[in-house]
């Protein structure tokens, strides 16, 4: 068989992403752009948390912790440039060449830290953690006043990239849809590397790892950290599209609907987390031009998901096939 | 001496399971372990590599103290566990399972490779892109086996590697054994076929309520195979 259908699955997913610049104009122009950005923005935190959950049985509740990071790394860099205060010394920067991998180191640490921390802990006691340092830094960013607290922090423009104006909805979907092409690439190798089984093998039996003579700790502190970074600069373009940041970004509602969405879309498969944040967007998206209630359809919506499709929608998709 | 744990005690919370349990591995040697269900030879297995850690007694790994440290460290001075109930990767394929914890650590000149494995357990290269959960009780024994192989031990620890399995493939895995002692590996093994384990070990040690109570090479197993076949109710 030359095509399975997880190949084909696989393909027009691609093909709609692709499609997506190209269709716009006959689906509502650029806020069909808008939110088809949204969605990719928005499946590379999905994914990276499926690098946790999916891979590691890493089951973390403080996800939007680094997505907000990120955000408001691009926010305050910016806000510093524009009123011409200093920070630390650094003038700011509005280069997302710059602010960019900033976003990704300091998510990164903030991930490091954490991650040192809680995967000391497992299960149950592993997800509060996770929830209760993301809510600490939650608070931390209402308590900010100077950075707008509660109100967040707008942004005068979009980053430049490479010195360039981001001007178009076009250019920017490309260069998020690039972001997510490459986060993805990224953690297929890294599945299918010694690391990856490693990790694969410490969810199933971690004591049996051990006895292997592998501490599996390093190897869930390295995920947990790399995930942090691909949050981060999920949250760095986020900030870019909405040009607004503000603590919503890492309460634990966001933490939730990233966790939602990779279970509905299916854990352990590198599209299954793209498939949920597209479909949790766009049903969010109909049902809230429809209801201000929404939520009490998507509830029902995301029960009948888990119940009949217990290996999320990429497991319907992909069928029985090559278990 | 390769191994030697000299009068342990360990215990799961409040039940103690042994008590001044010693045992001796020499360089090359195969040693079992038996006795009826309950009397200590899993946990002695366990306290061995560091999962229930003696509160009492020493374990000499190669002249350097080995209990107090944790499982993986101990595992990575050359202990190869093959567990109880196999306990594969499930989720992984039988080539993954194989390669993921894959280490020549301890040096070995002629280290353990897929081909290698492959070729001692040719129904395993049939297999080996399938995940390891669809294997058969047989084919799970055989990758455990492989999988503790290929972090190239110098001891190899089995318990209870037949256990449960149709008798062509407890004779297979028997055959691999004896190759494996045949290149000088070190095996400490826990089964209940003693024909097959006079065959292949040295010396034997018959566990009784967490103290060795009798210990001695296969021919004087043999002479007073009566007495000890109804100490150990086989």
């Amino acid at each position: 068989m030359p095509f399975s259908r997880q190949t084909i699955a696989g393909l027009l997913i691609a093909a709609c992403l692709i499609a997506v610049p190209y269709a716009a104009p006959l689906m509502g122009g650029n806020y069909a752009i808008t939110l088809a950005t949204r969605v990719v923005i928005v499946a590379i935190a999905a994914s990276s948390l499926d690098l946790l959950i999916g891979r590691g049985a890493l089951v973390s509740f403080g996800h939007a912790a680094y997505f907000g990071l990120g955000a408001y790394v691009v926010a305050i860099a910016s806000f510093h440039l524009a009123n011409d205060i200093p920070i630390l010394g650094w003038a700011g920067s509005n280069e997302a060449l710059v602010v960019w991998p900033l976003a990704m180191l300091i998510s990164g640490v903030a991930a490091l830290i954490i991650g040192a921390l809680s995967l000391r802990t497992s299960g149950v006691y592993f997800i509060m953690i996770t929830l209760a340092f993301a809510q600490m830094i939650y608070f931390v960013f209402v308590a900010l006043k100077y950075y707008g607290g509660d109100d967040g922090l707008a942004l005068n423009s979009r980053n430049l990239f490479a010195g360039e104006r981001i001007t178009d909805a076009r250019s920017f979907y490309w260069i998020s849809l690039g972001a997510l092409a490459l986060c993805l690439f990224i953690q297929w190798r890294l599945v299918v590397s010694r690391f990856g089984m490693a990790l694969r093998g410490a969810a199933s039996n971690e004591r049996r790892m051990a006895a292997l003579g592998f501490s599996v700790y390093g190897y869930r502190l390295v995920a947990f950290v790399i995930a942090g970074m691909m949050a981060g600069l999920a949250g760095a373009l986020s900030a870019n599209l909405n040009r607004f940041v503000s603590p919503d970004m890492m309460g634990w509602v966001r933490s939730g609907g990233f966790m939602v969405m990779v279970i509905m879309g299916g854990v352990s498969s590198l599209l299954g987390p793209v498939i949920g944040a597209a479909t949790y967007l766009l049903v969010e998206t109909a049902l809230a031009g429809w209801t201000e209630h929404w939520e009490v359809v998507f509830g029902p919506f995301v029960l009948l998901v888990a119940l009949f499709a217990p290996r999320g929608i990429w497991g319907l998709l992909r069928g029985r096939a090559c278990e | 001496m390769m191994l030697s744990v000299q009068s342990i005690d360990a215990a799961y919370g409040d039940a103690q399971a042994l008590f001044g349990l010693s045992l001796d591995i020499k360089a090359g040697e195969a040693v079992t372990l038996i006795g009826r269900n309950g009397m200590g030879k899993t946990t002695t297995i366990r306290a061995i590599m560091g999962l229930t850690p003696p509160r009492a007694g020493a374990i000499h790994f190669e002249g350097q103290r080995i209990d107090g440290l944790k499982p993986h460290e101990i595992a990575r001075r050359g202990l190869g566990l093959v567990p109880e109930g196999r306990q594969i990767f499930v989720h992984l394929s039988v080539e993954e399972n194989l390669v993921a914890t894959a280490a020549n650590r301890t040096k070995g000149a002629t280290p353990w490779t897929l081909a290698r494995i492959f070729n001692l357990f040719p129904r395993l290269a049939e297999r080996r892109a399938q995940s390891a959960g669809t294997l058969s009780g047989g084919e799970q024994q055989m990758l455990a086996i492989g999988r503790a192989l290929m972090t190239n031990p110098r001891l190899l620890i089995l318990d209870e590697a037949t256990e449960g399995l149709a008798p062509l493939i407890r004779q297979d895995i028997w055959n691999c054994l004896a190759a494996l002692r045949a290149q000088g590996l070190s095996i400490l093994i826990v089964d209940r076929n003693l024909d097959e384990l006079m065959r292949l070990a040295d010396r034997h040690n018959v566990v009784e309520k967490g103290r060795v109570v009798w210990s001695g090479t296969s021919q004087e197993l043999a002479a007073e195979r009566e007495r000890i076949e109804q100490r150990i109710g086989v």
